[in-house]
């Protein structure tokens, strides 16, 4: 095998800037151990072996011709089968868009393309990125390399195991209810979601519109802030991007320290229902964090124990108002158009045939959510909770740097353990909703392997709106500590695929 | 008691354009009312007091210069269309026929 897919993208983007080795050199590294584990892992939807040597061969030429390229130039990534890709197909894992292609790029694809990043292929997600385990994808579930038995998370699942897989070093995702976070966590690697608005929205698949954030995937730290500021910045196809400089966040991945910081640790995310291994490696993160010169400090936010039941209104509401567009007459699946059947017959036979069941409990649950008579109820009520959450977060961030948790309550679970259980399942997401709702800044780091199964546990690292750099300073500072306790990278642990 | 009954369900997926099979409403029936009882709990601290936020961050509308920019050729619209003609989407009959 290749030593240089065990490399980090910032190593990578070193080695190809010197001319140590070639952006093709690296590409075929990663194309080749996609084709030796891919047929166990999953995490590919499509792989673009040629258009990804093109690439990767346009970089080589431009480095020939003197030109002086960024930081990433020729480091290979996997995207997100939900952002829209001219040259490569966009499922967002659904039967609904089987084989389309987009017309346009996705700004986060452009600035992918403008970095010199090389694009892999796309990964596998949970059907419009709605479920915390790639199980709901239509394409078949992505497998944890870690125990291939076990959910990589999700719903970028196919995101987190690529890199965990050593099938790229870097990886792109979405977070609407902790859909980085979550697979990140459970495969050991490192996973952000910047600020709402931080990231372009445009040509990203939508699922709730106010929630939805692209982020990064990457095996440590200061890889994942390369990326973040690779794709992130202002962008006028999106009503609701931020028109202010990205935090400097690369700058606070190499600072590394929390001298002077105050740590709050939030209060109502352990206990019951907590597996007692995460727990006590959360608790381990809080102790070193106090040794590293940290102050930690106990925080309530008695409104985040709601959060869960109010991202269970709005995300569904949204996403009953954005799948409206699937309707059988634009693009995609058309189903029982025979002559005699009318438009709405038509739309709804396609809807029934394309979509899975997530797709289709959620729709239903939003359309009642918001019908008259519930709304109030329903509705309004996840809309006034998502008030005192967000004031929580105000309240706390008087008194704190960062707010940490563990960032999901159990470890990852067996492949089709809550595959029929919506309610268990949504529990995957109840520590990184809050953020979410909130739309301030969160990281996961990996901080051990649980005693009773020896799979990764992942730290949360939260911060203020526009705070994206605290949880790359604190969250490397973190990693720093750790590798130097556990002699190298979390994910070195892993068994060999 | 039921939050959610196998009629309503029936009901929401005419709403949602979702032409589901006898078994699903039973199967999906039986889930929202479930999720449904778990959600409600909102309104336990969901007072008069609290305003509603329907985005995390403040926001005021944004527009663009109103110029013609570059936009989707009708090629390039069409391309993904189940069916197309005379450079337009071809759809099925949307007026109901008289009988």
């Amino acid at each position: 095998m290749s030593e240089l897919i065990r490399k980090t993208a910032s190593e990578l983007g070193s080695l190809i800037a010197s001319g140590e080795v070639s952006a093709v050199e690296v590409t075929q590294a990663h194309l080749d151990r996609i084709a030796a584990v891919d047929d166990r892992v999953h995490a590919f939807l499509h792989v673009g072996a040629e258009s990804a040597l093109a690439q990767a061969a346009a970089v080589d030429a431009r480095r020939a011709a003197g030109e002086e390229l960024g930081p990433l130039a020729g480091v290979p990534i996997a995207h997100k089968d939900v952002f829209t890709t001219t040259d490569m197909p966009t499922t967002a894992g659904s039967k609904i868009l089987e084989g389309w292609r987009p017309p346009y790029d996705a700004t986060v694809t452009r600035r992918l393309r403008e970095a010199g990043l090389v694009i892999l292929g796309k990964t596998n997600l949970d059907e419009f990125a709605m479920g915390s385990s790639t199980e709901n994808s239509a394409y078949g579930p992505t497998h944890n390399p870690w125990d291939l038995t076990r959910i990589p998370g999700g719903s970028s699942g196919g995101a987190s195991a690529s890199v965990a897989a050593y099938e790229a070093p870097l990886s792109t995702g979405t977070d609407t209810g902790g859909s980085i976070r979550q697979p990140a966590a459970v495969t050991g690697i490192v996973g952000m979601k910047p600020t709402y608005g931080g990231s372009s929205r445009y040509g990203l698949i939508a699922f709730a519109s106010s929630l939805d954030t692209p982020g990064p995937f990457a095996r440590n730290v200061l890889d994942a802030a390369l990326l973040h500021e690779a794709f992130s910045g202002h962008d006028p196809m999106d009503s609701t991007s931020i028109d202010q400089p990205v935090p400097s966040v690369v700058e606070a991945a190499r600072q590394a320290d929390v001298a002077g910081l105050t740590v709050g640790v939030v209060k109502e995310f352990g206990g019951d229902g907590y597996q007692p291994g995460v727990l006590a490696r959360f608790q381990e993160a809080v102790e070193l964090l106090e040794s590293l010169g940290a102050k930690v400090v106990e925080v309530s936010c008695p409104s985040f124990t709601y959060a869960l039941p109010a991202y269970y209104l709005i995300a569904p509401s949204e996403c009953s108002s954005n799948l409206a567009r699937f309707d059988a007459m634009r693009y995609g699946l058309r189903v029982g158009d025979d002559g005699t059947r009318s438009a709405e017959e038509v739309m709804a036979l396609t809807r029934a045939a394309g979509f899975g069941p997530e797709v289709k409990r959620r729709i239903m649950l939003g359309t009642y959510a918001l019908s008259s008579g519930y709304y109030d109820a329903y509705y309004g009520s996840a809309q006034k909770v998502r008030t005192l959450i967000s004031r929580d977060f105000e309240a706390a961030f008087q008194h704190v740097d960062v707010l940490i948790s563990p960032t999901t309550p159990t470890t990852a679970f067996p492949i089709g353990e809550r595959a029929d259980d919506p309610m268990a399942m949504y529990l995957a997401d109840l520590c990184t909703i809050p953020s979410n709702l909130a739309g301030n800044a969160a990281l996961s780091v990996p901080c051990g392997l649980a005693d009773e199964d020896g799979l990764p546990v992942g730290l949360q690292i939260m911060a203020p709106v526009l705070g994206d750099d605290r949880c790359y300073r604190v969250g490397a500072a973190v990693e720093r500590a750790f590798e130097a306790r556990w002699g190298g990278p979390l994910l070195s642990k892993a068994p060999a695929l | 008691m039921s939050a959610i009954t196998r009629e309503e369900v029936a009901h929401l997926a005419r709403l949602s354009r979702l032409a589901l099979a006898d078994e699903e409403l039973d199967h999906f029936a039986a889930q929202l009312d479930q999720i449904v009882g778990a959600v409600a709990r909102v309104a336990e601290v969901a007072t008069a007091d609290i305003p509603p936020s329907s985005h995390a961050l403040p926001l005021t509308n944004v527009f663009r210069p109103d110029v013609v920019a570059p936009s989707l050729t009708p090629e390039q619209a069409l391309s993904g269309a189940p069916a197309v003609e005379d450079d337009r989407f071809r759809v099925p009959r949307i007026l109901g026929e008289e009988a």
